[in-house]
C-alpha cells in the first residue's frame, strides 16, 4: 500500500545485496570466518592491515562467488581486485579491497515466483568492514567520547550483488530478496540470515511519472534488517518523493538511512558529501581469470535452483505458480512430487502442502506415507477434518497414516449409515430444511456441521452435500 | 673520514666457507663486525637498532650447530643487515619514520625467515629515508647516515643505512629495498654490488609497502659473488605473496663464470648524454670496452620512452603510497596522537608522525588517484608504463643485457638537495624504469671519480634475466680499476687477521 496515487507514479527501485560467504576463513587471509565470539580474536595481521601483510585470495569465497554468479545467470569472467580508499577506524587499512572495472559475475537474472525477471548487473567480491561501537555523543562517531572497534568482521569475504532497477513495488523487492536468499542457501554460498547481518540489503528508489522513461532522482537507503522494514521503507521513500515533486521541490541525491522504530528514513550524507574512494588496482593482487574448466565444473555441481523447482513442480503435480512458490520455499517440493511419483492424487498433495504442512518438521515426512494418505481420503476412507489431523500427527510423530487413523477409530462411513444421519438431521430440523429447499444456500453449511457433529467428524463432507442435494429433489 | 681504498673487508662468501668448514667461529666473525660498528658508529649512523646481545647468541648457535656436525646453510655465520622497513619479529622495525617508532613486529618476513635459515645472523635494522622515499637518507626521522667513503656526502637512498653499513664493514651484506633505485643509488654511492631482482623473483611478504607494483627487495655486497649467494637464499616462490612469481627461480651463483663471450650488450644512448656526469659516463663506456674484451658485443640502443618513466614514476609510485599509508592511522599501532575525536586523532597522529617527504607524496598520490583526475594521471601513467615495456621488450630482442650509468652523478653531499625535490628526483633517472618494467638490475662498482668517490654502472636484463646479468657483472667486477670496491674475494682463516 502506497501513500500516493499509484495509477500516476511509478516508484522505481534497484537492490544492492550485500551477503556474507559460508567460508571457512577470510577473504585474503587465514582468520576464521565465524559469526559471534569475543570481539577482536578472529584476527590475524591482514585483518588488523599490520604493516608488511598481504592479502591472499581465498579460493573458496571464488569457488562461491562464482556459484551464485551462475545462479543468477551472469556470465563468469577475468576480474581483477581494485582499492577502494576512505578513512574509517573499523576498516583496517583505511581501503576495502572490492572489485570496480571488472567483476567477477556480470549481467544476469533473477526470477521471481510470479515469472517476473529482474535483471542482475554484476556481483563482485570484496572484504566486509569491522564493527565500530561509539561510546557516547549519541552513537555517532563525531560526538563520541570514544569509539570501541571490533575487527572479527573484517575481512569476511562479501559478494556484493547489484539488481538492476529493474523492481516496481515493495512486494516486488521482497519477493526479489526472498529469492536471491533461497538461491543463496541454496547454493549453499550463505545462511542468508538478514538478522545476522548475513545479507543486508541497500536499496534505492527513485519515483517518476507513468509513462516516462527517463529516472527520477534516486535516494539509498541503508539500514534494512528485514523484509518487512525494506517493503516499509520502500513505501516511505517513495512517498516522500512523490510529496516533495507534487510541492514542487525536487529530490536530491543522498543517502539515507532508515529507522525502524520512527518508520521514517533519515538523510547521512548528499552526493556531494560522499567520499572520493579514489578507486585503483589493487597492486598485492593479480588478476582473477577462472578457467573454463573451473566454471564448467561449479556449473555441473550446482544443485537445482528455486525458479526450476517451482518450474517442476507445476508441471509434475499441477499446482499454481503462488502454491509451488511456497511450497518450494517450505523445501516440500520433493516430497510432494514423490508422492505423485508414488499414484498420490497431485491436488491433494499440493492442497495438504500449502494448507497443513507450515511446521518446518514436515519435511522429514515420507513420500510413502504421504500418498498413503491422500489415498485413503480418494477411498473414502478419512473425511477432510480426519485426514487433517491425521497430517498433523504424522508431523509430529512420523507414524504412518493407518496406524493413526486406525488408533483415533478413524473409518469410513458405510453410505447407509451416512445417508439414515442426513435423514435423521433434516427430520429434527424441519424449518431449516425447508428455507433450504427454498434455495436458501447458506444452510448448507449448517446441515453438513449438523452431520458433522452426529458422527463426530467421520461423515465426508462432500460424500454429505451430495446427499443433502439428493434430499432435496 | 675519508676512506683510503685501501683496506678490505670479508666476503660472505669466505666467512661461510670458513664458519662452515669449522676455520673460522660464527662468533669470531661477529665480534670483528662488532667491533668496527662500535668504532664508526657514531659517525656513520647506519642503525636504527642493533641488539648485539641477540646477535653474539645467534652466532653462538651457529657455532654450536657447526661442532654438532650440522650443516647450517649457505651463509653459515654472515652477519647480516636488514633494511629497516622489513619485518623482524619482535625486533623493532619503524620505516624510519616516527610513525613506527617502538612498533614490533609479531613476525619476520619471509625474507629474513629464509635469511635464519640460512644460517646468517642479524646484527641490526638499518637506517632509511622515511617510508623508503627519497635518495639520500636524509628523510629518514632519526636523523640522516653518513657515507663511509666521505662523511660530507651522502650514501645515497632510500637503503643508505644498508648500504654504508657493508662499506663500513659492520656486516659484508646488508638487505635493501628497490621502489625506484634505492638498492643500486646507494650501492653505486658507497662502491658496493646492489640488485633489484626481478619483480615476484623474491616475497615482498613482511616488506613494508612503499609502491607495492614496483618494490622488490635486493642484496648490497662488496662483491657479485656475494650478491648472487644471497639472492639464491631469499629469492623463490612464496604464497604469501600473490605477485610472487611460481616460476622456479634462477640460481644465480652457478653462473657467474658464464662469461660474456657473444653476449649483445646495449648502450642506452638516452642515458648517456645530458645531465650524466663525464666522469660517469666515462666509466661506462670502460666498462663497455671490458665487455668487449671478454668477448661482449656492444651496440648503441635506443630506448626512446625512457624519459617518461620519471613521470609515470612519480604518478604510480606516489599513487600506490598514498593507499599503503592510509593504515597509519592511530587507531591500531604505532604513534597515536590523541584528540577529541577519532577524525581529529588521525589527522593529529598523521600530521605529526610523517615527514615532509611522505606527506608531499601521499598528497601528490591522493590527487592523482582523485575523481576528474584519476584518467589523465594515473591512468595516462600506466598507459606510459605499458609503452616503456614495450620499448624494454622491443630492445631485447636485439640485445641480450643493458649498459647504463646507475646515477648520473657521483655521491652528493649532505643537505645539498634536500631542499630541491626536483633534484633529488632526477637521481633517480636511470634506475626508475626497470622497476616500471619488472625487470632485474644491478649496480656494478666500476672506477672512482677525481674525489676518489666510487662510480656505479648498472646492467639491465629482461624478466627473470638475472644469470646472464650476473655472468656480465662478474666480467664487469674483474676488470674494475682499483679502488672501486672495499671488498675482496680471498680465502679466510682464525688467525689471517683478515675478518
Amino acid at each position: 500500500m502506497s501513500d500516493f496515487d499509484e495509477s500516476e507514479w511509478e516508484t522505481v527501485i534497484g537492490l544492492e545485496v550485500h551477503a556474507e560467504l559460508a567460508t571457512r576463513t577470510k577473504l585474503f587471509s587465514s582468520a576464521p570466518n565465524e559469526f559471534g565470539g569475543e570481539p577482536n580474536t578472529n584476527i590475524d595481521p591482514v585483518t588488523l592491515g599490520l604493516p608488511g601483510a598481504l592479502p591472499v585470495l581465498n579460493e573458496q569465497a571464488v569457488e562461491l562467488a562464482i556459484r551464485v554468479g551462475l545462479a543468477l545467470h551472469c556470465t563468469v569472467q577475468r576480474s581483477i581486485f581494485a582499492r577502494k580508499n576512505y578513512f574509517y577506524p573499523d576498516q583496517a587499512k583505511n581501503y576495502q579491497i572490492s572489485q570496480f572495472d571488472l567483476p567477477i559475475n556480470i549481467d544476469g537474472w533473477i526470477e521471481l515466483p510470479d515469472g517476473k525477471r529482474i535483471g542482475i548487473e554484476r556481483a563482485h567480491l570484496e572484504e566486509d568492514t569491522g564493527k565500530s561501537t561509539h561510546i557516547g555523543g549519541g552513537g555517532r562517531i563525531h560526538e563520541a567520547d570514544y569509539s570501541l572497534v571490533d575487527y572479527n568482521r573484517c575481512g569476511v569475504p562479501l559478494l556484493e550483488i547489484v539488481g538492476r532497477p529493474d523492481l516496481r513495488n515493495g512486494d516486488d523487492a521482497k519477493a526479489y530478496v526472498s529469492e536471491l536468499r533461497a538461491i543463496l542457501v541454496a547454493v549453499g554460498a550463505s545462511d542468508g540470515k538478514m538478522e545476522e547481518g548475513s545479507m543486508r540489503v541497500d536499496c534505492n528508489v527513485s519515483v517518476r511519472r507513468r509513462g516516462e522513461t527517463e529516472f527520477g532522482t534516486r535516494c539509498e537507503v541503508k539500514n534494512i534488517n528485514s523484509l518487512r522494514s525494506l517493503g516499509r521503507a520502500i513505501n516511505y521513500e517513495a512517498a516522500r518523493h512523490v510529496a516533495l515533486i507534487e510541492a514542487g521541490e525536487k529530490v536530491e541525491q543522498q543517502t539515507r538511512h532508515w529507522d525502524e522504530s520512527e518508520g521514517r528514513t533519515h538523510k547521512l550524507r548528499s552526493k556531494e558529501e560522499a567520499d572520493d574512494y579514489r578507486y585503483f588496482p589493487e597492486p598485492d593482487l593479480v588478476e582473477l581469470d577462472p578457467s573454463a574448466e573451473w566454471i564448467e565444473r561449479v556449473r555441473s555441481e550446482l544443485p537445482s535452483l528455486p525458479a526450476q523447482r517451482r518450474h517442476d513442480l507445476v508441471d509434475r503435480t499441477g499446482a499454481t505458480p503462488a502454491q509451488a512458490g511456497l511450497i518450494v520455499e517450505r523445501g516440500l517440493d520433493a516430497l510432494c512430487i514423490a508422492a505423485v511419483d508414488l499414484g498420490a492424487d497431485g491436488s491433494r498433495v499440493v492442497t495438504h502442502a500449502e494448507h497443513n504442512l507450515a511446521d518446518p518438521r514436515a519435511v522429514d515426512l515420507t513420500p510413502e506415507n504421504l500418498a498413503k494418505l491422500t489415498e485413503m481420503e480418494t477411498g473414502g476412507d478419512l473425511s477432510a477434518t480426519q485426514a487433517k489431523q491425521v497430517i498433523a500427527e504424522m508431523v509430529e510423530t512420523g507414524a504412518s497414516p493407518v496406524d493413526i487413523a486406525k488408533a483415533h477409530g478413524f473409518e469410513a462411513m458405510d453410505t447407509d449409515a451416512l445417508a439414515t444421519t442426513v435423514d435423521e438431521v433434516i427430520a429434527a430440523n424441519p424449518d431449516e430444511w425447508q428455507r433450504y429447499c427454498d434455495g436458501d444456500g447458506k444452510l448448507t453449511g449448517f446441515f453438513v456441521g449438523q452431520v458433522m457433529k452426529a458422527t463426530k467428524g467421520q461423515a465426508d463432507g462432500k460424500a454429505v452435500s451430495a446427499l443433502l442435494n439428493a434430499r432435496k429433489s | 673520514m675519508t676512506h683510503d681504498g685501501a683496506t678490505t673487508y670479508p666476503t660472505a662468501t669466505a666467512i661461510a666457507e670458513a664458519v662452515a668448514g669449522g676455520t673460522l667461529s660464527a662468533s669470531a666473525v661477529l665480534d670483528a663486525h662488532l667491533a668496527r660498528t662500535a668504532a664508526s658508529e657514531g659517525t656513520i649512523h647506519a642503525f636504527n637498532h642493533t641488539d648485539d646481545d641477540a646477535a653474539r647468541q645467534r652466532a653462538n648457535e651457529i657455532d654450536a650447530r657447526v661442532s654438532a656436525g650440522e650443516d647450517v646453510g649457505p651463509l653459515a655465520g654472515v652477519p647480516i643487515v636488514i633494511k629497516d622497513n622489513i619485518c623482524t619479529k619482535g625486533v623493532p622495525t619503524t620505516c624510519s619514520s616516527r610513525m613506527l617508532d617502538g612498533w614490533i613486529p609479531p613476525y619476520d618476513a619471509t625474507v629474513v625467515r629464509k635469511l635464519a635459515a640460512a644460517g646468517a645472523v642479524t646484527v641490526g635494522k638499518a637506517n632509511m629515508d622515511e617510508f623508503a622515499m627519497g635518495s639520500s637518507t636524509e628523510n629518514s626521522a632519526f636523523g640522516p647516515t653518513l657515507n663511509p667513503r666521505d662523511t660530507t656526502r651522502v650514501p645515497g637512498g632510500s637503503s643508505g643505512g644498508s648500504a654504508a653499513s657493508v662499506a663500513a664493514g659492520f656486516a659484508p651484506v646488508a638487505l635493501g629495498s628497490d621502489t625506484g633505485g634505492s638498492i643500486r643509488q646507494p650501492a653505486a654511492f658507497c662502491g658496493l654490488v646492489g640488485v633489484k631482482p626481478t619483480y615476484g623473483l623474491v616475497s615482498r611478504l613482511g616488506l613494508i609497502a612503499f609502491g607495492s607494483s614496483l618494490d622488490q627487495i635486493g642484496p648490497l655486497t662488496h662483491t657479485v659473488a656475494d650478491a648472487a649467494l644471497v639472492l639464491d637464499v631469499i629469492s623463490g616462490h612464496d604464497s604469501g605473496d600473490s605477485t610472487s612469481l611460481p616460476t622456479p627461480a634462477p640460481r644465480v651463483s652457478a653462473h657467474l663464470d658464464d662469461g660474456v663471450a657473444g653476449l649483445r650488450v646495449g648502450l642506452v644512448r638516452e642515458l648517456m648524454g645530458d645531465g650524466i656526469a663525464p666522469e660517469v659516463l666515462a666509466s661506462v663506456n670502460q666498462a663497455a670496452e671490458a665487455l668487449v674484451a671478454a668477448g661482449a658485443i656492444v651496440e648503441e640502443v635506443s630506448l626512446p620512452t625512457i624519459d617518461y618513466s620519471l613521470s609515470a614514476y612519480y604518478i604510480i609510485a606516489p599513487a600506490e603510497a598514498s593507499s599503503n599509508l592510509s593504515r597509519y592511522d592511530g587507531v591500531r599501532y604505532g604513534l597515536r596522537v590523541d584528540a577529541p575525536t577519532t577524525g581529529e586523532m588521525m589527522e593529529r597522529t598523521r600530521t605529526q608522525g610523517f615527514g615532509d617527504e611522505v606527506k608531499r607524496r601521499i598528497m601528490l598520490g591522493t590527487y592523482a588517484l582523485s575523481a576528474g583526475y584519476y584518467d589523465a594521471f594515473y591512468g595516462t601513467a600506466q598507459r606510459v608504463r605499458a609503452v616503456i615495456r614495450g620499448d624494454f621488450d622491443a630492445v631485447y630482442n636485439n640485445v641480450d643485457v643493458l649498459l647504463t650509468p646507475t646515477t648520473p652523478t657521483t655521491a652528493f653531499k649532505l643537505a645539498e638537495k634536500v631542499s630541491d625535490p626536483m633534484a633529488m628526483y632526477m637521481n633517480d633517472i636511470c634506475t626508475i624504469a626497470s622497476n616500471l618494467v619488472g625487470q632485474p638490475s644491478m649496480s656494478v662498482p666500476f672506477g672512482l671519480d677525481s674525489d676518489g668517490l666510487p662510480i656505479g654502472v648498472q646492467l639491465m636484463a629482461p624478466t627473470l634475466g638475472e644469470t646472464t646479468m650476473f655472468a656480465a657483472a662478474a666480467v664487469l667486477e674483474a676488470a674494475q680499476p682499483l679502488g672501486s670496491q672495499l671488498g675482496s674475494p680471498r680465502t679466510l682463516v682464525a688467525n689471517e687477521g683478515g675478518l
